[in-house]
């Protein structure tokens, strides 16, 4: 699970004062005439690599865990979302297809960040699968290796008025498919989302910084997840992590939080070959453990992270406390380090966290 | 006791209303018109900022493609290429009666602040709705409510941040309405860029990148337009000050009696300044709220002509309703609050130092002596130096018009010295008693009439002034468009293919077909246009050259000269032979100047080979056509190609509508031009009345020693046409001399042009007719007055001889 918006709400803040937004980024609302997941769905590859129109939000979500050739810890995030506003492509001015990239890359001390926002049917931004690219104006994230494996080989771009970056991608391990063979549950209720990652993907590139250039290594992880109503109406935000523990093995958990029932919590433990094991609700507790301000918010910034089916017990702390996103949907996104039972180094996303 | 004293004060204007009127008159008319430029001005400005502000033109970058529109392919390349640019997409629609700008956004890439946003309390908008058919518009209020139905607009949402005459709507829905798919007038860039991207000219090497300050050149384009607004109502104003001057004065002298009670009755003198100035205050605030009514419905009857010149002229959007604004009306009273002070100053400063037991008896204003008439014709003779010398020692419109008043207000000061001058020669010619009486007591009411004369040159000065330049103006404007217009019809098809076909139809039928394209580019740096011609005789014989060197159109059909208009040689500074910059690293020496009335930016002429070449995909869609039979090619050329594919105008239509906008344009100074002479006229009336009511002991002995009141009334008129005639004499000379200021300072600097100058001497013979006409009204009543004044009256004269 990641971040998720809806561009689409990018035009409504654009046009009128009022938003009727339900959920973080009105991503509760009405799955009206939009394709909604089923289980038991067979993913086909590199089909699925690309866009679905008929579903109402997707995205192409690259972290990275880095280290420069300074000693130093970064982070990079890289996205692409899309969002419908009608469960069809069209062509030119008029295709109800909207896109939006979001870049940040984090330091110890720094977070920087950029937007960017595109219609679809005019060719600004898109997803192609033969050879699969993902981009929205100059940024990508797109194939560079032999056709056969799109996701073997990848290369990743993007750059804001103060920073870029430009990396490449080697897949080390398999595809995984997140929840029951892809299929995501995201509530008691059942909405739910197709995905899946890709999270054995080692990385080496440049880092363009105001102070010069940092070269840099480290690993990252992308998710692909495509869905039309992922939060049931009650639920608020959520947090996420995507953990590159020092064993080699992997674990995505998300905590969905309700302001009614229960908070509902989902995880896959990935072994370093690749074989994931879905943990269902419950298995996974997430406790938030130092809140910090950020930006007139209270966002927990080192959090609890148990699986006691794994014997998992760590504490995870973020790289910079201050990684917001000041976006049209603001959000927290940075590299945390991990401690406690296993060492280790990735991602936490946090929304939906109201300003006091 | 203040009480009591502003009651016996007040006492006076419930005797005497008609002066109290005259009063009100002149302080509402005098704001009136000052008023109603102002609120013009206020209007078409604000206008112009929210044209500004919705297109963000006042505040970024702009990408253009001198050869037309950008394509959307251009776009993504750009895009792609990290240049974070939003495309923008213009044009006129008509459709029905409607005429609209249309203005697509595209509004996800456009800069924050350039979205027409709903304010708030607005209805929400479905995003769907917004960039899926029929699309939604954003409109003023006032341009949906005057749309009728017949029109293929999307639904239209108010918004008042949209400027009058403009839809904006998303760019696919403009592209829909205007039918120009995958077509885009302009890229918008973004102020923050990333910080590596592709260079300009790697890309789009076609696009002009433009800075903010070029775009917003319609406020200065405009701003001679109402500058000369601002000058007809500043005049306007003046004139209206001379009426409030005259009965303010008119009430004190005759007050002089009360004031002198009143102090011998222990009223203190600050005590009477003050209740003076209150009654004042409270008069200037009646009639300036009468006159800013006045004023606000004259705006509103002028500005439909105001926004369709300004439409013509610079092509720029203006509401033809007028909204009324707080503090329009608060300047416009505190303005005339001001004008009414400083009209009674003088009166006010006679109370103040009038001794306690002067005597009450009230004069028909003080004899002017020799010596302040002197000093009156030195100040007005200095204001006319400080005008000619401003306009030598500094540039611009301003200079043009500090010539324009100091010329104006002295020649006004002269005026009373000159009239005396001539009176006295009339005196020392006249032969008998009767016609030495009638001159010597012309010479005595001058003083009490110079304000009202000094009004009437001011108005008649600048009606000949202005007629004249209107009327050269036209005269020259007329004949240019018959050089300019040589074609007998002019085409526009819709494509090359079209084009070519055309090109090859007209060969052996028209004895001419002469292709006009023209690129939009930057002439020494500001936008303007290039036009490639062929060499042809119609241009040779033609063309409306004002200099140029030998062998011009050889120069040109070579390829190696440029001709430019009028309005860039001035705005630059060149001349025949001088290098021209016509696009970013083209230069070409000026082969010559051509005359270029009614556009106001810079204009060059090459040959088509030359254009064609440096812009090689520049179809040739419009055509001039040379034939005998213009009306038999027409018929043919819609019967071969069909009336959608081909446009047709002929030589007749066009000169009609430039001629029709050219009329428009100085409607509003005409109407500016006869009310400020009504005003001048009402001074004169006035004047007069009050002059009547107090000559009456001067006249008495006259009676006394046999002449009839006949014969008195008859000279009464007499006189005050003769007043009238010689005023006139004098106004001639100072409106020639404005009409030139007009046509080689004032013009040049608007607009970029120099006019020649045409006497209209029959036009004078009407202005004097007119001046005569009103000479006679205002002397008609009291004259009137007179022929009824029983001799008994004439007796108590005498009898209260005091």
């Amino acid at each position: 699970m990641n971040a998720n918006m809806l561009p689409g709400l990018a035009l409504l803040l654009a046009f009128s004062s009022t938003v009727h937004a339900q959920g973080f980024a009105g991503l509760g609302t009405e799955a009206e005439g939009f394709a909604i997941p089923i289980p038991d769905y067979e993913f086909e590859f590199p089909q699925d690599h690309g866009a679905h129109p008929p579903y109402r939000i997707e995205w192409w979500y690259l972290t990275a865990n880095l280290t420069g050739d300074d000693g130093r810890d970064y982070g990079i995030q890289w996205t692409l979302f899309r969002s419908a506003l009608a469960p069809e492509e069209g062509e030119g001015w008029q295709s109800p297809q909207l896109w939006m990239g979001h870049a940040g890359l984090t330091t110890p001390d720094d977070h920087f960040h950029a937007e960017r926002l595109a219609r679809g049917g005019i060719g600004q931004a898109g997803v192609s699968i033969q050879p699969f690219a993902a981009f929205i104006d100059d940024w990508s994230l797109k194939s560079v290796g032999p056709a056969d494996d799109a996701f073997d080989n990848l290369s990743v771009t993007a750059t804001g008025s103060n920073f870029g970056y430009s990396l490449s991608l080697k897949a080390t391990g398999p595809l995984v498919l997140q929840g029951d063979q892809g299929y995501s549950v995201k509530s008691a209720a059942g909405q739910a989302s197709y995905y899946y990652s890709l999270p054995f993907l080692e990385v080496t590139g440049t880092l363009t910084l105001p102070d010069g250039e940092v070269s840099v290594t480290g690993q990252a992880w992308l998710d692909r997840e495509w869905s039309s109503q992922p939060l049931s109406e009650t639920q608020t935000g959520w947090d996420w992590v995507s953990l590159h523990f020092d064993t080699g093995e992997k674990l995505m958990g998300f905590r969905l939080r309700d302001r009614q029932a229960e908070h509902f919590t989902s995880a896959t433990w990935i072994q370093s070959d690749g074989t994931p094991f879905p943990l269902s609700d419950g298995k996974l507790t997430l406790t938030p453990l130092m809140e910090t301000k950020v930006k007139g918010r209270s966002v927990p910034t080192s959090w609890r992270v148990e699986v006691p089916e794994k014997s998992i017990d760590v504490q995870i702390s973020a790289v910079n406390p201050q990684s917001w996103m000041p976006v049209s949907f603001p959000y927290w996104e940075g590299p945390v380090k991990i401690e406690g039972s296993h060492g280790g180094r990735g991602y936490l996303e946090m929304t939906g966290y109201p300003i006091e | 006791m203040r009480r009591v004293a502003l009651l016996a004060l007040l006492a006076h204007w419930r005797r005497r209303p008609g002066q109290l009127a005259t009063l009100l008159i002149g302080i509402a008319l005098a704001t009136a018109l000052w008023s109603a430029v102002q609120a013009i001005n206020v209007e078409a400005r604000s206008s112009y900022d929210r044209a500004a502000t919705v297109l963000g033109t006042d505040r970024f970058k702009t990408l253009t493609d001198p050869s037309g529109p950008i394509t959307l392919e251009t776009f993504i390349s750009l895009r792609r290429a990290g240049w974070l640019v939003s495309p923008v997409l213009q044009d006129r629609f008509v459709s029905g009666d409607t005429r609209l700008q249309i203005v697509g956004l595209e509004m996800l890439t456009a800069p924050a602040g350039s979205l027409p946003v709903t304010p708030a309390g607005g209805e929400d908008v479905n995003p769907l709705d917004m960039i899926s058919a029929p699309g939604l518009g954003f409109a003023a209020p006032e341009t949906i409510a005057q749309l009728d139905s017949r029109n293929n607009l999307p639904p239209l949402q108010a918004s008042d941040l949209v400027p009058p005459g403009q839809v904006v709507t998303d760019i696919g829905t403009a592209e829909r309405l205007l039918d120009r798919q995958g077509e885009i007038s302009f890229l918008m860039v973004l102020p923050e860029q990333p910080l590596t991207q592709t260079a300009l000219s790697d890309v789009a090497p076609d696009l002009i990148l433009k800075s903010a300050e070029q775009q917003a050149d319609l406020a200065r384009l405009t701003n001679s337009f109402h500058l000369n607004l601002t000058a007809f109502g500043m005049l306007s104003f003046v004139v209206g000050l001379f009426i409030v001057h005259g009965a303010i004065g008119l009430a004190f002298e005759q007050r002089r009696g009360t004031f002198r009670t009143l102090r011998a009755l222990g009223l203190p003198a600050r005590d009477l300044m003050l209740l003076l100035v209150i009654e004042l205050l409270v008069l200037a605030m009646l009639a300036g709220a009468i006159g800013i009514a006045i004023g606000y419905a004259i705006a509103g009857a002028l500005l439909p002509d105001v926004a369709s010149t300004l439409d013509g002229l610079y092509g720029a959007r203006v509401p033809g309703v007028l909204s009324f604004s707080p503090a329009w009306a608060l300047a416009a009273l505190a303005f005339a609050i001001l004008g009414a002070l400083v009209a009674a100053g003088q009166g006010l400063w006679r109370v103040q130092s009038m001794p306690l037991l002067a005597s009450a008896q009230s004069r028909a204003w003080a004899t002017v002596s020799a010596v302040s008439l002197r000093r009156q014709a030195m100040a007005g003779a200095m204001l006319i130096a400080a005008g000619i010398a401003s306009s030598w020692l500094f540039n611009g419109l301003l200079a043009g018009f500090a010539l324009l008043a100091g010329l104006l207000l002295g020649a006004a000061l002269l005026l009373p010295t000159a009239l005396a001058t001539v009176l006295a020669i009339g005196a020392s010619s006249s032969q008998n008693a009767e016609s030495q009486w009638f001159w010597a007591d012309t010479r005595q009411q001058l003083p009490g009439l110079s304000l009202a004369l000094m009004a009437l040159l001011l108005a008649l000065a600048a009606n000949i002034g202005v007629s004249t330049m209107v009327g050269s103006f036209r005269l020259t404007f007329t004949g240019w468009l018959d050089q300019r217009l040589a074609s007998e019809l002019y085409l526009t098809v819709s494509n090359a293919a079209e084009s070519e076909r055309l090109e090859t139809w007209l060969q052996g039928r028209a004895e001419a077909a002469l292709p006009i394209i023209s690129v939009d580019s930057e002439l020494e740096g500001a936008a303007g246009k290039v036009y490639g011609v062929v060499d042809h005789e119609t241009y040779r014989e033609q063309w409306p050259i004002l200099s140029a060197r030998q062998g011009v159109w050889d120069d040109i059909a070579a390829g190696n000269s440029a001709l430019i208009n009028e309005q860039l040689a001035y705005r630059e500074d060149l001349a025949v032979g001088d290098p021209v910059n016509l696009a970013p690293g083209w230069t070409l020496p000026i082969a010559g100047i051509y005359s270029d009335y009614g556009n106001p930016k810079g204009q060059a002429m090459v040959s088509l080979d030359l254009l064609e070449s440096r812009y090689p995909d520049r179809p040739r869609l419009n055509f001039g056509l040379r034939t005998d039979e213009p009306d038999a090619l027409a018929t043919a050329l819609r019967a071969e190609f069909g009336p959608d594919a081909v446009r047709i105008v002929d030589q007749a239509t066009i000169k009609r509508f430039s001629l029709r906008v050219f009329e428009r344009t100085f409607t509003v100074t005409a109407a500016l031009n006869v009310l400020t002479l009504s005003v001048a006229g009402f001074a004169m009336l006035t004047a007069l009345l009050t002059l009547a009511g107090l000559r009456l002991p001067q006249l008495a002995p006259v009676w006394a020693l046999g002449m009839t009141r006949k014969r008195l009334v008859r000279l009464e008129v007499i006189r005050s046409l003769a007043l009238a005639a010689l005023t006139f004499v004098f106004a001639v000379p100072v409106g020639l001399a404005l009409a030139w200021s007009l046509l080689a300072v004032v013009n040049v600097e608007a607009f970029g042009w120099r006019l020649p100058m045409h006497v209209f001497p029959t036009q004078w013979l009407v202005l004097l007719l007119l001046a005569l006409a009103a000479a006679l009204v205002a002397a008609i009543l009291p004259a009137r007055h007179l022929a009824r004044t029983g001799p008994a009256n004439f007796l108590k004269v005498f009898a209260d001889e005091r």
